[in-house]
This record gives structure tokens, C-alpha cells and sequence, in this order.
């Protein structure tokens, strides 16, 4: 009997750099501890994240999938395994399994315009999707990026932003839900940006991803824009134990969201969105 | 096909523990018919049977000493192929690394004794989810590959059978080694069998046997026309996935929230479900870290736990999942139904829940 490869064991990865992004959120970028690697990732898929004797945690690749080699989470640190993560130094070693799941439409967006609409964590599994629409940025019409953060201190990637924010072929708005300290900018919901926006409705693709009424709110408000249901992606969230199909957690209606998802063309679920407690 | 004699069975027996398998086998204990290792027919419930009703099962007394007069009790044979606890594997700590160890235990060689036709069907059923997919489970997968299938025809259904609905029995298709039908009356009792693969054929060479006539194999045939009409439950298939597609907001959901103790009985004793949780825990050193994986259940509040909550708080929701998942979004995930008709969730629910009854109920009242 030929050996099948066991899709639950984790492959050994080294922490690199441990880099702080706000009080509760870090990014930690890691190479292969041994001559086994993930296969590359596609913009939006996640991987399974093993903290030894902890557990196990989706999280998304926040990197770039140009250089796949320097595998990047970001991740913001809430109960028992991402806390215990937000401990770990460079030179600990974590288990990685993935990568999983669909992926950001950017073979569509291709010569189309973008809109990128993130909300709070979920700009990190945008990430990628913007690294890829800079580096080929003649390939697309005009890019858009929506962010919205609970306060300016939850504003991730700073840097990044303000590097996107200065070039001439991107538009980049941020709001914030609270104002504090010195903050200048947009206070409001990020819905409330998309109206605004200068993209064409009729030839865009939205990529949009942050907490389910967010990305709701964020779907009719694109629909009032005039832009078709089919141009318009979610990412989903659900508890996932496997990430390959077998657990059962992560169901919504028919779709595995480990497999089927997590990125879904807005039309494939809407039918279950409203939907209490599917 | 050919019939042997009751004695012919201990021959079959050996015959299989020669190969070198275990076998496993229906026994009786602690007032239920449980699945278990046995050693010889002796082993076997002879002369018992199983009365089962909504929330009811009870043993009793044949009049007869058939050997499979029973239907089915509250375990399938999943659990002796996707296991209730699994060690997955074993990470040794190294320093700020660790190693990982996986579990490759030898698995044992299993003949299963009297499986029902209903039950095969599950097996097939559970191999599209960890054999036929993007993913393979290789620890389903070794248990699996070394089995052997002794059927048995069911002539006598439950009170809460109805594969006759869901076209899984009560004759066994395919995916045996051996399949018996008992041939019981005032003057004989003696089996009819059938080889279904190569492997069953070289056995049944082995065994004391005659070649059946024409009246055997007429005989078996009408008890089990007869068994496909005598199902004690009923459920109308047709168009069965939209219709619970259309009605995932049906205020019947919520009456049956009202008596579902979300217990996760119906999930435990069904020979399909399949979801599993993983418990990942250390050794007292610190220094040995293992990842089990357990069986799991919709029914509980963690399995759609989500920072700030659980998906599904509700009884309600949580009902309308598994029963949703059987009977709908099954077909859409595998091409099948996840429901085989064996009338397990009927029969242990505590309070009677019946998926028949709620299905009807729907049928009957669509609120779209
Ligand atoms: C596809 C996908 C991609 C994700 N990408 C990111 C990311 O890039 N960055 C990030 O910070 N977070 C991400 N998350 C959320 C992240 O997985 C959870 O925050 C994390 O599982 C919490 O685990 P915990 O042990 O720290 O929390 P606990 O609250 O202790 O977790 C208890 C259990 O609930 C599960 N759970 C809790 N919250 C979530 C959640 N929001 N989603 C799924 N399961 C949850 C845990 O996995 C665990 O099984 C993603 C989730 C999914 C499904
Ligand atoms: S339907 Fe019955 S067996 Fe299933 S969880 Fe509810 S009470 Fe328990
Ligand atoms: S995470 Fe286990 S089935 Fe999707």
C-alpha cells in the first residue's frame, strides 16, 4: 500500500521576525525550518497555524504571493492560541498546514477597476491582493482601497498605507469608528466611504472582507452603486478544526468554507446571509 | 450463491481468523445489541430481537433461534473505521523547535459479522468524505483497506426503519464480501450466501456448502420483498433538498427546538455523521505534545464557537443543521444523502424526535 501524504501533520516553520502592529495585533514572518515547504499561496487563502501543546488556528496569508518563500500572518490576539502566539520569538519554531481555501478574484479584476473594502483584521488577508495590483499595476483600471479600523491606534500597516496613500494611480481612505488623540481624518463606518469612491461601477471588482455586517452593509452599498452582484466577493469566517473538509465546523448551507470559501462570489451565498445562525 | 448450514458459520469463522482477522460481530450486552469482538457464532444474540419505536428500544426473546433476528442497536461500524478517538499524532519538543511523530500504529485486520444493508451504504457514504476527495484520511484509509464484509439481507425491518425510502436496503447492493440471507421456517434453517469480490468467492470455496436451487433463491427473494414493505417509518424523498432549502426559516423548527435537548444522541448513533473535533494537549513535562481527534457534534455550542459567540446558539438552529446537512446539503457536499434509513436518531432520541415526522411536517406545511 502506497503511503497517502496525511494532510493533518504540520510542516515545521521558523519564526523570522516578530513585528508589533498594534497593542492586540502583531506579524510574524517565517521561512521553512526544514527542507519541507507549503506550496505556494494564492491571494486570500489561509493556513492552519500550530503553536505546540497550544493548537491550531486559520489565519490568513498577509504576505506577498510574489515571494511565497517568506511566509507572513498577521495576526490580531484573542483567546488561547493566537495569545499564546503573540508570545513566541523569533527562532521558535510553529507548525504550518495549508495553504487552504479559494482565493481573491484577480484574473477577473484584470482590466477592471478595483475596489478593496477591509475592516479592521481583515485587511490582512487583503494584503496580498494589494502587493499584487502594485506590482502589476497596469494590468487593472483604477484602485481603490476602503479601510476602516475601531480607533486610529487599530490601524494596521501604517507604513504600507502611507506609501499606497502617496502614489498617484491608488486612492486610499481610512476611517475610523472612534477619533482619538489628534486624528484628522474620516470617523464613520466604512460603508459610508463607498459612495464617494471614483471607480465605475459597471466594470469593477470589490473585494471586500471584515465582520459579517460590515460586509453587508458593504454589499448593499456597492448594489445602490450600481455595481452587479457578480462583481462583488466576501471573505467568510467560521470555526474550522481541519481545514480540509473533514471536521464539519466551518459548514454554511452546502459550502465548506475551508474548501469552498473563504472567499466566495457574493451571489454563491446570499442566500444564507440573512439568514440567523445558519 | 449457495447455502450452508448453521454449523457452516463456525467454519466461516475460522476460516476468517486463519486470514488473520479480527472479527467483529453483534453481541448481546447490557440490553442492547452492541458491536463488538467475537470469537464464535455462540457469540452471536441467536434468538433475539429488537423492538424499536421513537425513543424506545427494548430487547426481547425470539420464538426462534435465528441468529440474525434483529435489526439494528445504537452503534454502527464507524467506529471501528473513523474512530471515536484518534491520536493523530505525537510532536516531540527540541529546543525552540519540535519534531513531529505521527501515528502510524498498526491497524488490525477486521471482519465485520452482519452488517445490514443500510450500513453499507454508510460505509460507501463515509469513504466519499475521507477517500474520494480533495484529501485522503490515511488512518480511515488503512482500517478501511483491510476489511472484510459479511452482509446480512434484512428479511425482518424495525419499527424505525426506512431504507425502503432511501434506497439503501433492506438487500444488500454492493460493497460486501459475503452476503448472508438467513432462511428460517418449520423445516429448515440455513443460509443463503452470496459472493460480492473476489476475496468473498475464495472463501466461500472453502466452506461447507451446496449450490442453492431456484427455491432458495425464491424464497430469499420474497422475505425481502415482503421486508421492503413492512418499514416502520416512511420518507418521501422527492424534491426533498429544495424543499428544506426553501424553508430554513419554518416556524417548525422552532416546536421541535422545543422538545431537542440537544443531547447529540442522533449525531453519536449515526452511521454517517462524521464531524470531529481535535484536542491538542501535552504531557506533564511539557516536553511531549498530542493532538487527538474525537468524535464532534453539531449539537454542541462550541462546534460553531467564534470569537464573541457561537454561530449557532440556538436549539433551533442547531436541529435545523444536522437535519439540513442529512437530507439536503449532503447531496450538494457528496452527491448523496447523508441519510441511509437505519432509524438510529429515531430510536435513541430521548424525547422521540423523528426525522420522518419532521420532514412530513415541513412537506406538509411549506410557509414560501
Ligand atoms: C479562514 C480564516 C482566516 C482567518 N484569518 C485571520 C487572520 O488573518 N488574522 C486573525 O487575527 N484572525 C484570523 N482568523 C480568525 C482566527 O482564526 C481566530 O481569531 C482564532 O481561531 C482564535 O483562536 P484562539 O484560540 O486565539 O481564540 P479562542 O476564542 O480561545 O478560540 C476557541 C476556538 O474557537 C475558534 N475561533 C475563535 N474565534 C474564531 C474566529 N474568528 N474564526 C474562526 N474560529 C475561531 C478557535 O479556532 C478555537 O477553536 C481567521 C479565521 C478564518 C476562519
Ligand atoms: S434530536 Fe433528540 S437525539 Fe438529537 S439532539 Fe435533539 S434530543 Fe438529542
Ligand atoms: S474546517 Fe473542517 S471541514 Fe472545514
Amino acid at each position: 500500500m502506497a503511503a497517502v501524504p496525511d494532510p493533518m501533520i504540520p510542516i515545521p516553520y521558523r519564526i523570522q521576525t516578530v513585528q508589533r502592529e498594534t497593542d492586540d495585533t502583531f506579524t510574524l514572518t517565517l521561512t521553512a525550518a526544514s527542507s519541507e515547504q507549503i506550496a505556494p499561496f494564492q491571494a486570500g487563502q489561509f493556513n492552519m497555524l500550530y503553536i505546540f501543546g497550544v493548537g491550531e488556528v486559520p489565519i490568513s496569508i498577509s504576505g506577498d504571493p510574489s515571494t511565497p518563500e517568506k511566509l507572513v500572518h498577521t495576526t490580531r490576539a484573542v483567546g488561547t492560541v493566537t495569545q499564546a502566539m503573540q508570545k513566541l520569538k523569533p527562532g521558535n519554531v510553529i507548525g504550518i498546514r495549508g495553504p487552504f481555501g479559494s482565493h481573491w478574484p484577480l484574473e477577473e479584476a484584470r482590466g477592471n477597476d478595483v475596489v478593496v473594502i477591509a475592516g479592521g483584521i481583515g485587511l490582512a488577508p487583503l494584503r496580498p491582493v494589494l502587493y499584487t495590483l502594485v506590482k502589476y499595476r497596469e494590468r487593472f483600471g483604477k484602485v481603490v482601497l476602503l479601510y476602516g479600523s475601531r480607533t486610529p491606534e487599530d490601524i494596521l500597516f501604517r507604513r504600507e498605507l502611507e506609501k499606497w496613500r502617496q502614489r498617484f494611480d491608488m486612492e486610499v481612505y481610512i476611517t475610523v469608528d472612534r477619533a482619538t488623540g489628534n486624528w484628522r481624518g474620516n470617523v464613520g463606518v466604512v460603508t459610508k466611504l463607498i459612495p464617494r469612491a471614483p471607480f465605475d461601477p459597471y466594470s469593477c471588482v470589490a473585494m471586500v472582507c471584515g465582520p459579517e455586517i460590515m460586509m453587508y452593509y458593504s454589499v448593499l452599498s456597492l448594489r445602490d452603486q450600481g455595481v452587479p452582484t457578480e462583481s462583488i466577493y466576501i471573505s467568510m469566517e467560521r470555526n474550522m478544526k481541519c481545514a480540509i473538509g473533514f471536521c464539519g465546523h466551518c459548514q454554511y448551507g452546502p459550502a465548506f468554507i475551508c474548501k469552498d470559501g473563504p472567499v466566495f462570489r457574493f451571489d454563491q451565498v446570499e442566500h444564507l446571509f440573512n439568514k440567523r445562525e445558519i | 450463491m449457495v447455502i450452508i448450514e448453521p454449523q457452516g458459520l463456525s467454519a466461516l469463522f475460522d476460516a476468517l481468523k486463519q486470514k488473520g482477522y479480527q472479527l467483529i460481530g453483534p453481541r448481546v450486552v447490557d440490553q442492547a445489541i452492541i458491536y463488538d469482538e467475537i470469537g464464535s457464532p455462540e457469540d452471536l444474540p441467536v434468538g433475539w430481537t429488537d423492538e424499536q419505536d421513537a425513543g424506545v428500544y427494548r430487547l426481547r426473546k425470539r420464538e426462534d433461534a435465528r441468529y440474525f433476528g434483529y435489526v439494528v442497536g445504537p452503534q454502527s461500524w464507524k467506529k471501528f473505521l473513523h474512530l471515536p478517538i484518534l491520536k493523530l499524532w505525537e510532536a516531540q519538543r527540541d529546543g525552540p523547535s519540535f519534531e513531529i511523530i505521527p501515528n502510524d500504529e498498526p491497524v488490525p485486520k477486521m471482519a465485520f459479522i452482519g452488517v445490514r444493508s443500510c450500513e453499507l451504504q454508510a460505509i460507501a457514504i463515509q469513504d466519499r468524505i475521507f477517500l474520494q476527495g480533495d484529501f485522503v484520511d490515511p488512518h480511515y484509509r488503512s482500517r478501511r483497506e483491510n476489511i472484510f464484509i459479511v452482509a446480512v439481507n434484512c428479511t425482518e425491518p424495525g419499527g424505525t426503519c426506512f431504507c425502503a425510502s432511501m434506497d439503501t436496503g433492506p438487500r444488500a447492493q454492493s460493497g460486501y464480501d459475503l452476503a448472508i440471507t438467513e432462511l428460517y421456517d418449520a423445516e429448515r434453517h440455513v443460509f443463503l450466501v452470496e459472493a460480492g469480490s473476489p476475496a468473498g468467492e475464495t472463501l466461500l470455496e472453502q466452506l461447507p456448502h451446496r449450490p442453492a436451487t431456484e427455491a432458495d433463491i425464491q424464497q430469499a427473494h420474497q422475505l425481502l420483498e415482503q421486508a421492503g414493505k413492512k418499514m416502520g417509518r416512511q420518507l418521501e424523498t422527492e424534491g426533498l433538498k429544495d424543499l428544506l432549502y426553501d424553508n430554513l426559516e419554518h416556524p417548525h423548527w422552532q416546536k421541535i427546538a422545543e422538545r431537542c435537548l440537544s443531547c447529540a444522541n442522533c449525531t453519536m448513533v449515526c452511521p454517517t455523521c462524521f464531524c470531529t473535533t481535535v484536542e491538542d494537549v501535552t504531557d506533564l513535562t511539557g516536553e511531549t505534545a498530542m493532538r487527538i481527534r474525537k468524535w464532534d457534534s453539531c449539537f454542541t455550542s462550541d462546534f460553531s464557537y467564534i470569537h464573541g459567540g457561537s454561530i449557532r446558539a440556538s436549539t433551533y438552529s442547531r436541529y435545523r443543521q444536522w437535519m439540513t446537512h442529512k437530507l439536503a446539503s449532503w447531496h450538494d457536499q457528496f452527491g448523496t444523502s447523508g441519510c441511509v434509513g437505519c432509524g438510529r436518531c429515531i430510536t435513541w432520541c430521548p424525547v422521540g424526535i423523528d426525522i420522518t415526522e419532521e420532514a412530513r411536517f415541513i412537506r406538509e406545511n411549506p410557509v414560501t
